[in-house]
């Protein structure tokens, strides 16, 4: 591209200057190594950009109220000038798309696309939870499929069933993933072969005498009662496969539900990494476009007042405070790794001795395709970093009088600081950890969930009651939730209520009446 | 490798189905919201959309959460003057109230959910589970609009009308009938040639090749598709029936209607208007007012100019009959009439009313509503008219209004939807 188009034109878009800037900004991205997935960029209106808000940024969404309301939101605190839109959408998918405003003014619009295409788009690439937990490539088929198949529901047995069914989802979506990979089922050859493995070794192995040891009967009737046999922490998926009394539309519109769910996974812990990741390339890139003299001051001077707009970061006695800005801390931790590469002081030789000095490209590369937030901080958070946010952290235990200072960013806080930062990220942390226990099949039917006490946290009563209602309309039969520290349960739900004596008989009494 | 798409022609109001859904599923709220706004807002302002407020605790989905309590610790940045081992106090106000400078995180905001109703939403609400009894006449105007509808195929037309299917259709009959019969015989040459050939029969083989040879050739001439197969999509314009309807509104002005009630008859018959401009295409408004005389006035002077005299409430609805016979056909229109009264009448002039309205109105008409806005006892319009009610109450009601909040539920009382007989 001729480097006076850039420098002469105005700051009013057009399709062929944003061709040009997309195939120069794709040229410095080549020359950086970043892989990514072909871009499929898309110019839309603001009211375009507040549909896409209300269906969590996808480009085709099934029709549920919830939808409407998180509309309705947003349009009126836009309207009002209470928030302005984002000025990009981009969503993991191969090729993956991305939404520029038409509002947006050309250097606007070069910003979103060195942030979003090849930022946010190499990410999704090779960050390894995305890599293991969704399918670029067939998400917007899928996403097809589900809208089809839930208007057909609709059709088929009314709206205000389906909705029912999915506003129980919805209410259980964020305990509808897997944390860990379920083995894949294995084929018949492959089972055949493990199965005559098995017989070798039994054959080779054979010693007549065991068989005349006396077992003990009573461990094996208990282990046969317990059902699930082992902890089920995906909520969904139980119900999807075990709820006795869901019709097979229902359990589709479980699975759908659950595999978006498993779909936002990635991104719900990796936010710090993904915005640190894109802002770090955007600001490389368009940096890079500016020394060798492709853009004009202007440009620079437009692109570096919303790129530290972005970057703001209130402090914590601010009106403006609202948590830590993920933009904020992961470009600032990302140009650090950066710097730790390029120009270590010793420092940062004796906290990170794998990294100082290294090629700073290959690093950044390998920090963001095998972290999540959680581990990343905890891996590469250096002291510079506390000590440029000055992070300190404060403890809260309802047993003290005094909320305690735990840690600020000195020499003998930096460790604590660090795994305290780190723990706020780990969503198994911070979302209450619940699991199946026990789903009495030759009882009563009832399903008992088992909430893991972290730090002696309780549940928030009010929602965990409504919950309850949402999963004992799904599974159809008394649903108990018991909170626990260690063995002792601290605090029981259930749907529909138990008077709280009659629990230990509730095993016995077989008929509950369905409301 | 990029691709750059223009999507800002693409289709809008993607939300619109998720957005009615949403109100559709807090209506309890919304039609509370709207029935209060109805009774507190001024005449002129019932056009427009209102602003809706719902709780948060009825709109929140619930999901498992952390409540307060516990051992929570949070990483904030800024610090200016903590050291390690600092103690702070609690935020008074509640033990369990949270750390420092922390924000609400448990949704506990006791904010409301606010939200603007578009006009057109308003109105549904406003007038939901309403209806206009009788029949409406649809009427076949000249002047209305037209449409083009689909009338079948035409041999002539221009190539964006082509009919596909149908043309192909067409060229296939044709090459059926000039093909089959050359084909047939083609078929018996081609046997006659093989016997020929096993017979070694030179002079009829070489003559059943010739055949077989033209037939072909005939065959291959005939074109797959040709100028005459071509046929057309046919549309032709067709007047759109459009319903239209015309309000009366009569109305009492003598001395003892004072500014009040006439106010408050203003707000029943705009009420009646909204609706009616729902529900038509087209809808004409006539005003009539009366003393002991009436006349058909415009809305400035039916609403603001000031009488005084006597009542003579059968001179409104005579001038009301002569203005449909003259101007109102009655296969043609919907006529509504809405007269509202403080109840005066001049002593004997009710039971002619009742005479008048059996005899010349109520076969007129599709509905004739009657509001006397008094706090006093009736008289004997009123009495002579509960006569006329009993005799035909599909199409005439009457309704006392007191005051300004009684306005809407009276409304609400005339046009409900009446659960079929």
């Amino acid at each position: 591209m001729n480097p006076e188009i850039l420098n002469a034109a105005g700051n009013d878009w057009t399709f062929e200057l944003l061709d040009d800037f997309d195939s120069e900004i794709s040229a410095l991205a080549d020359e950086f190594e970043l892989d990514t997935y072909p871009n499929q960029i898309e110019v839309i209106r603001s009211d375009q950009m507040l549909d896409a808000y209300s269906s969590v940024g996808m480009p085709i969404g099934y029709n549920h109220w919830s939808f409407g309301k998180k509309f309705t939101q947003v349009e009126e605190s836009y309207q009002r000038g209470q928030m302005g839109l984002a000025y990009e959408i981009v969503i993991n998918s191969n090729p993956c798309i991305a939404y520029l405003m038409e509002e947006n003014t050309l250097t606007m619009q070069a910003l979103v696309i060195a942030h979003a295409c090849y930022g946010h788009n190499s990410f999704f690439k090779g960050n390894y939870l995305f890599r293991t937990w969704t399918d670029a490539s067939s998400i917007i088929d899928y996403l097809v499929f589900a809208r089809a198949y839930i208007a057909k529901c609709e059709d088929q047995h009314g709206v205000d069933a389906v909705e029912e069914t999915l506003d129980a989802c919805h209410a259980l979506m964020n305990h509808g993933v897997d944390r860990y990979r379920r083995p894949y089922p294995i084929s018949a050859a492959e089972e055949e072969r493990r199965q005559s493995e098995r017989e070798a070794y039994i054959q080779r192995n054979l010693n007549d005498l065991w068989r005349t040891l006396p077992q003990s009967n009573r461990a094996k009737v208990a282990e046969a009662k317990r059902f699930p046999h082992e902890p089920q922490e995906n909520l969904l998926y139980f119900i999807e496969k075990n709820a006795p009394l869901l019709e097979n539309w229902q359990r589709e519109l479980v699975r759908i539900v659950r595999k978006l769910a498993q779909y936002f996974y990635p991104q719900r812990q990796t936010q710090v990494m993904n915005e640190g990741w894109a802002t770090f390339w955007h600001y490389t890139l368009l940096n890079e476009l500016y020394d060798r003299g492709k853009v004009n001051d202007g440009f620079m001077l437009e692109f570096l007042q919303s790129h530290s707009g972005v970057l703001a970061q209130p402090d914590f006695d601010s009106p403006f405070f609202s948590g830590i800005n993920p933009y904020a801390l992961g470009f600032a931790m990302f140009r650090d790794i950066r710097r730790i590469c390029e120009d270590p002081t010793d420092e940062d030789r004796s906290w990170f001795p794998d990294i100082a000095g290294s090629d700073w490209r290959t690093t950044l590369r390998e920090a963001m395709q095998n972290y999540k937030d959680e581990s990343f901080i905890q891996q590469f958070l250096s002291p510079r970093v506390m000590r440029d946010m000055k992070l300190f952290g404060i403890v809260d235990d309802d047993q003290d009088q005094y909320i305690e200072v735990a840690a600020i960013h000195d020499d003998s806080g930096y460790r604590d600081l660090r795994s305290l930062l780190a723990s706020q990220y780990n969503l198994g942390d911070r979302e209450p950890n619940i699991q199946v226990v026990n789903a009495s099949l030759d009882g009563d039917r009832s399903l008992t969930l088992r909430h893991e006490q972290h730090n002696r946290r309780p549940m928030q009563e009010d929602s965990a009651d409504e919950v309850l209602k949402h999963l004992y309309r799904l599974w159809g039969f008394p649903v108990r939730l018991q909170s626990s520290t260690g063995e002792q349960v601290t605090r029981q739900f259930s749907c529909p209520p138990q008077p709280e004596e009659a629990e230990d008989d509730l095993q016995v009494s077989g008929s509950i009446v369905l409301p | 490798m990029s691709y750059i798409l223009d999507r800002r022609l693409n289709s809008k109001n993607k939300s619109a189905v998720n957005r009615a859904r949403f109100l559709k599923r807090y209506r309890g709220h919304i039609e509370e919201a709207v029935r209060e706004a109805v009774t507190k807002r001024s005449i002129t302002d019932m056009d427009r959309g209102e602003e809706i407020s719902i709780p948060t605790r009825d709109i929140s989905e619930p999901v498992f959460s952390h409540g307060n309590g516990g051992r929570r610790s949070v990483v904030h940045p800024g610090n200016k003057e903590f050291v390690a081992g600092d103690r702070i106090k609690r935020p008074s106000g509640g033990g369990s109230g949270g750390g420092g400078g922390q924000a609400s995180k448990d949704g506990e905001g006791l904010d409301d959910f606010v939200f603007q109703l578009s006009r057109k939403e308003f109105l549904d609400f406003m007038f939901a589970d309403l209806e206009l009894p009788n029949m409406i006449k649809e009427h076949l105007k000249g002047d209305a609009s037209q449409r083009y509808v689909h009338a079948g195929y035409s041999n002539d037309g221009v190539p964006s009308k082509l009919a596909v299917v149908r043309s192909l259709r067409a060229a296939k009959a044709r090459r059926l009938a000039l093909c089959s019969g050359p084909r047939r015989k083609l078929r018996e040459a081609k046997e006659a040639l093989a016997q020929a050939e096993e017979d070694d029969d030179e002079v009829n083989s070489r003559r059943l090749q010739m055949e077989v040879d033209t037939l072909r050739r005939r065959i291959d001439r005939v074109p797959f598709i040709d100028t005459i197969d071509l046929r057309y999509n046919l549309h032709i314009k067709e007047p759109v029936p459009t319903s239209q309807a015309v309000m009366f509104c009569l109305m009492d002005v003598s001395g003892s209607m004072d500014q009040h009630i006439k106010e408050l008859a203003k707000r029943y018959f705009l009420l009646l208007y909204l609706f009616l401009e729902k529900n038509y295409e087209r809808t004409d408004i006539v005003f009539i007012r009366h003393h002991t005389t009436a006349k058909e006035v415009d809305e400035q002077e039916f609403f603001y100019s000031r009488e005084t005299g006597g009542t003579v409430v059968s001179s409104a609805l005579t001038l009301a009959a002569d203005i449909v016979d003259q101007r109102y056909p009655v296969n043609e229109w919907n006529i509504y009439m809405a007269q509202a009264s403080d109840g005066d009448n001049w002593g004997d002039d009710s039971p002619k009313c009742r005479a008048l309205l059996e005899e010349r109105l109520l076969p007129l008409v599709q509905y004739f509503t009657y509001v006397e806005i008094t706090r006093r006892d009736h008289q004997a319009l009123w009495q002579e008219y509960e006569k006329v009610g009993e005799k035909h109450a599909e199409i005439f009601a009457q309704q006392q209004i007191r005051g300004a909040e009684d306005i809407y539920p009276v409304f609400r009382e005339l046009f409900k939807k009446k659960v079929a007989a």
